[in-house]
């Protein structure tokens, strides 16, 4: 069989090769996570000045470019499937967004826990964290809006628009919230990137994201299978599916 | 942050003298293993509500195709 | 096409003028809501200083998104959308046309009635003109996004509610901006940039909302 670029566009054949994909994903988030966890907490040295508090990271960082990274391959797959009228398109960009939303949520979370031992409170309307939190609305405008819509065409493509109209509206979000700081004294000074880290704390924060990276895999490509079965419950290749396979 | 300079502190566990200190996390055991703990909920929760959600997409097309053997003519 | 523009204009006012409690109902929001916040929070005046700009805005913001589906709603339901959707050549100019008809007949009272919220928050000359004036500015971004929101939730069963969640996000930026300028002339400093960048945030969505919303309509009704 050759493989062409659009050789898994067919829903069918996503469903198969996910499945195949299925477990290395899941291991490879395992043992990219272990190994992360042990750089950091075993090998990464205490920080000079927070503490312990700042192993923290090592879960904030990876959830918040995960989560702003799956925004953007959501859109993306949601306008590929939009434009061309690409059905598997429009449901992978469906299957990503709960993910991202989840996402999105343990970086607000995990960002609160250790800014309150380290800032002294829980939240503050900086840059960053006003663009998270506008991000998380967005996720659930999303899923909300295509969960309402019972044609799958229509909500897909109504999503599509959204999360477009949306990934314009980031870069706007976060300038304005950076000028509205910098043209009000006094505002608190973020936590922005750290100017030089540790290598270990930076090799532990990658191999967290790795595995943040391979665990979204795995995630969204069985919701993305369900989808499928879901949308394509009554066409010929589902039928003899669930004729030949015991389980999923 | 924690301007040190590059080295590995490759001492291993010894980072923690005790299970207790780790358990502490020098007094922010609360901050770091909340994080941990809800991350780690999360993703368990939405691993197997994912599963659950294909399971039953999967017995929902498998009864469809069944009813549709049983009774060709309602399902063309 | 600004033919088009002007008629769909007029109908929509003329509509709206036809139900005058309908369409003033954003208005009577509007100030009831910005009202019970000096009952609820009490009346020390430093405090309603503080929070007038954003009350005022917040409450702007609730009172456009209560109306924003009738732009869509009732030509729907008759049937006569879908016949504007074949009719017309330029479906942005029907959507302008819409969002400027919404603005003139829930935007501008809002803007109007803001010197009495300015009042009840007992502010500043200065900061209450500046209000009204990022009003001006922020009310018919409001719309214009509001419409967007319209057109994706057209005819579902929670599409009011829907609206709210969609939207909302789109407005920060122009929040923003509109609040900061009413806290810079509090603090003694020039609204001009804030101003400056809400006038170019209207720009910017004078031109991508119609076509968004054209599309959404597309997307709707197809």
């Amino acid at each position: 069989m050759t493989l062409r670029f659009n050789t898994f566009a067919a829903p069918s054949r996503f469903y198969g090769l996910a499945g195949g994909l299925l477990p290395w994903f899941w291991a490879s988030a395992l043992l990219f996570g272990l190994a992360g966890l042990y750089v950091g907490f075993a090998m990464a040295p205490t920080d000079f000045q927070q503490g312990e508090a700042y192993r923290i990271i090592f879960i904030h960082v990876p959830a918040a470019w995960m989560s702003m990274l799956i925004y953007m391959v959501m859109a993306f797959w949601a306008a590929w499937g939009w434009m061309l009228n690409a059905r598997m398109a429009s449901m992978y960009a469906r299957a990503l967004a709960p993910t991202g939303a989840l996402f999105t949520f343990i970086a607000l979370w995990t960002g609160a826990l250790w800014g309150k031992p380290t800032w002294g409170t829980w939240w503050v309307w900086d840059a960053r964290l006003t663009s998270e939190f506008i991000l998380l609305l967005m996720y659930l405008g999303y899923i909300a809006l295509t969960e309402a819509i019972d044609d799958p065409r229509r909500a897909a493509n109504a999503g599509a628009l959204l999360a477009l109209v949306g990934a314009v509206n980031i870069p706007i979000i976060y300038f304005s919230v950076r000028w509205w700081n910098t043209l009000h004294q006094g505002s608190t000074i973020s936590m922005t990137a750290a100017p030089k880290m540790v290598s270990t704390m930076l090799t532990a924060m990658l191999l967290m994201t790795l595995s943040f990276w391979a665990y979204s895999f795995a995630v969204v490509f069985t919701r993305a299978r369900a989808i499928v079965l879901e949308q394509e419950g009554e066409t010929e290749w589902v039928r003899a599916l669930t004729h030949s396979r015991e389980q999923a | 942050m924690g301007a040190r300079p590059d080295t590995f502190a490759g001492a291993g566990v010894m980072n923690w003298q005790s299970l207790d200190n780790f358990l502490h996390m020098g007094g922010y055991g609360l901050y770091v293993w909340g994080s941990y703990g809800l991350t780690l909920a999360v993703m368990l929760v939405e691993a197997l509500a994912v599963r659950h959600r294909q399971r039953q997409a999967f017995a929902a097309a498998r009864q469809f195709a069944q009813e549709q053997e049983k009774d060709p003519e309602t399902y063309r | 096409m600004t033919g088009l523009l002007w008629a769909v204009t007029k109908r929509d006012l003329l509509l709206a003028r036809r139900r005058r409690v309908e369409a003033l109902l954003p208005l009577g929001f509007f100030v009831v809501a910005a009202g019970l916040f000096p009952i609820a929070i009490g009346p020390e005046p430093n405090t309603l200083k503080l929070i007038g700009p954003g009350v005022a805005w917040v409450c702007a913001l609730l009172a456009a998104m209560l109306s924003v589906t009738q732009m869509f709603a009732s030509d729907h339901q008759d049937g006569s959308l879908e016949q504007m959707l074949l009719a017309a050549e330029r479906l942005e100019w029907l959507v302008l046309g819409k969002v400027l008809a919404h603005w003139l007949s829930s935007g501008v009272p809002l803007v109007l009635a803001s010197p009495l919220i300015g009042v009840l928050f007992d502010m500043q000359a200065q900061a209450i003109a500046t209000l009204a004036l990022s009003l001006m500015l922020g009310t018919p971004v409001l719309s214009l996004l509001g419409a967007v929101g319209a057109a994706l939730t057209l005819g579902l069963r929670s599409g009011a509610s829907l609206v709210f969640l969609l939207v909302l996000p789109l407005t920060v930026p122009t929040l923003i901006f509109g609040t900061g300028a009413v806290a810079a002339v509090d603090a003694g400093l020039s609204p001009q940039a804030h101003l400056s960048l809400q006038g170019a945030l209207l720009l910017l969505t004078l031109l991508g909302a119609p076509l968004a919303a054209a599309a959404a309509l597309r997307i709707s009704l197809d």
